[in-house]
């Protein structure tokens, strides 16, 4: 067997566009094989035609209750056997929590490499060749897996380019049944607590970040407001997640999140080399500072030096007058 | 009962790392405990305060990892264990994860094995879920709490992070989990630790001693790379009052389709 197989992952039944950027992926690596969308879950019809659509031309769906969510067990049993099975030469996943683990769980049941959280994946006959940031994204690695069997990857999302939707397309649906019964699986989720609305992070195509510079949680009132009227992802330097100001999932850089928007706003923070990591590879970066020496100015495109408390509010307003 | 961290020691963040030109790498001359594993490390040390269990720090590495071994008895964990042999050469997590398997097994009563959410320097946590995969354990990533924890029950509850929020999952032992920052606040060695890890006696175990094959791994790192350089320096916005700096910025991005 051939092909690329991708797993789809989903939130509030909708697949998450890092999971459609790897069927872009997957459609450019697999050039004449097909592309094979794995779409495990509860009720998940619509993900599986949405992965159609986005490029795949077979899903293979397994819709069982012991799948609701995603768990370790019962889903890389369930993918290590369909790999054994199939043998598909790349499996692909967005490196997203769930995405690591189960790409790399799997790659051990199946005695195969797995690279991890990719920005660029070529197939050259049986090497699968990567591009991958190392050290809080300080240089890049390049690592190849070479072998006639399956070869896994995570992508780091926004790194590739999902296709046009086309709801025309179509494709076949194979169902599978579960490997693990609810008894053979050692874990249970017990509740479910989602974040507050707002925009996920890492899949942000604009990023409006502060640090310590705004001077407590009521500073982030402002900042709150820029990244609204740009429907943009809320970010934060770790000094202002240490100091309480907002919680820690906000946190960008090396001991929180990475982000690759097209557009990054740094407001009141230095750029300290560890925010950088998590920040770097970010298309155009602005930044708002009142030091004109911080490290950050480095970094950016464009700069304000200023005081972000009359700075923000103006690119508040003068967003929305040229927006509208 | 006994509870295991897996730790390293990776470029300090501040380190200037440099490529050749043959792609290979300088790390820099300062090497620190794995960031994240400070949060594992002290988990460690908090779950022995709190329960009767054993800690045992590991490494997979040359004789520079010990550092981060005499990190973790500096600040409380019983013994440490350094794994290394030939093979372990490269960088593939399934040849790691089979190193650090065979050693768990060895040591007998694990019952808890805690990772740091990943190596800093590798950018890689799948050596985790291996770990968890091998020993046909259930893997718990992304700990932001112990709730609780039945160590002679066989039981553990957490909150782990999860893309959209969180969760709160319980789960039986033995199990292997992966904190992140949130969990506690990291204990610094005491001068006292220090000077009693200094003179701890560290065995180092090979593949033989362990009674396993590693393998060869899969994955190779072929070179390394420096960044793209970033062309053109910051353009600084200038105007007489903020509305006119916000205005002219807004209008550079929206010529350059930024928006
Ligand atoms: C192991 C390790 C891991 C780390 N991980 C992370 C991480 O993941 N993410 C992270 O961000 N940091 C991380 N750090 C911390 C990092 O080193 C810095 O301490 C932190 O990023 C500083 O945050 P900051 O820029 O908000 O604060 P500061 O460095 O204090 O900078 C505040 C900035 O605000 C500016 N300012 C102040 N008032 C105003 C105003 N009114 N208007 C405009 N500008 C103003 C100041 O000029 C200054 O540049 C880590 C550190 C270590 C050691």
């Amino acid at each position: 067997m051939s092909g690329v197989w991708v797993w789809i992952e989903q939130a509030d039944g909708q697949p998450l566009s890092a999971s459609l950027e790897a069927l872009g992926l997957a459609r450019a690596l697999a050039g004449n094989d097909p592309v094979t969308a794995l779409v495990f879950g509860q009720s998940v019809d619509g993900v599986a035609q949405a992965a159609i659509q986005s490029g795949a031309d077979a899903v293979i769906k397994a819709d069982d209750p012991t799948l609701a969510l995603v768990r370790f067990e019962p889903y890389i049993a369930l993918l290590a056997k369909l790999v054994a099975e199939q043998q598909p030469a790349v499996v692909l996943a967005a490196a997203t929590l769930d995405g690591r683990e189960l790409m790399a769980g799997a790659a051990a049941d199946v005695d195969a490499g797995v690279l991890t959280d990719v920005t660029e994946l070529a197939l050259d006959g049986d090497t699968l060749r990567a591009l991958r940031p190392v050290t809080g994204g300080k240089v890049l690695r390049v690592e190849t897996i070479q072998d006639s069997g399956p070869k896994f990857a995570t992508l780091r999302a926004r790194a590739f380019k999902a296709l046009e939707p086309d709801a025309s397309r179509t494709g076949t649906i194979t169902e599978v049944a579960p490997v693990l019964a609810e008894d053979a699986v050692s874990t249970k989720v017990e509740s479910v607590e989602q974040h507050a609305g707002g925009v996920s992070l890492t899949d942000a195509s604009i990023v409006v970040s502060a640090g310590r510079g705004v001077g407590g949680a009521d500073g982030f009132d402002p900042v709150r407001k820029l990244a609204d009227v740009l429907h943009g992802a809320l970010g934060a330097s770790r000094a202002a997640v240490d100091a309480g100001w907002i919680p820690y999932e906000h946190q960008v850089g090396q001991t929180g999140k990475t982000v690759s928007p097209d557009l990054y706003i740094a407001i009141g923070i230095s750029g300290a080399i560890q925010h950088q990591a998590g920040m770097r590879t970010a298309k155009v970066i602005v930044a708002i500072n009142k030091d004109p020496d911080a490290p950050i100015f480095k970094l950016a495109r464009y700069g304000i030096v200023g005081d972000l408390f009359e700075i923000v509010p103006a690119l508040t307003e003068a967003f929305r007058k040229r927006l509208n | 009962m006994h509870v295991v961290v897996v730790t390293k020691n990776t470029p300090d963040t501040e380190a200037t790392i440099t490529v050749d030109a043959n792609g290979g790498v300088n790390w820099g001359d300062k090497m620190v405990v794995n960031p994240w594993d400070e949060y594992s490390i002290t988990e460690a040390v908090l779950l022995k305060g709190a329960h009767n269990v054993k800690t045992t720090v590991v490494t997979v590495g040359t004789e520079q990892h010990a550092e981060a071994l005499k990190h973790g008895l500096a600040i409380g964990i019983d013994q440490a264990i350094r794994i290394w042999d030939p093979a372990l050469e490269g960088d593939d997590s399934l040849v790691y994860a089979r190193a650090v398997t065979a050693a768990i097994k060895k040591l007998g009563d694990v019952s808890l094995i805690i990772f740091g959410k990943e190596f800093s320097d590798s950018a890689s946590d799948a050596h985790i879920y291996q770990v968890a995969r091998l020993l046909g354990w259930t893997m718990l990533g992304f700990v932001a709490k112990i709730d609780a924890v039945d160590f002679a029950g066989g039981t553990i509850r957490v909150q782990r992070l999860t893309e959209q929020g969180t969760q709160t999952v319980s789960s039986k032992l033995p199990a292997v989990i992966s904190v992140v920052k949130d969990i506690n606040e990291p204990k610094y060695p005491t001068f006292i630790g220090i000077r009693k890890a200094a003179k701890a006696d560290i065995p180092v175990w090979s593949a033989a001693d362990l009674g396993v094959d590693l393998g060869s791994g899969k994955v190779k790192v072929e070179r390394y790379q420096e960044l793209p350089k970033r062309v053109g320096q910051v353009e600084l916005i200038e105007g007489a009052t903020a509305q006119d700096k916000a205005g002219a910025l807004v209008d550079k991005l929206i010529e350059e389709k930024v928006l």
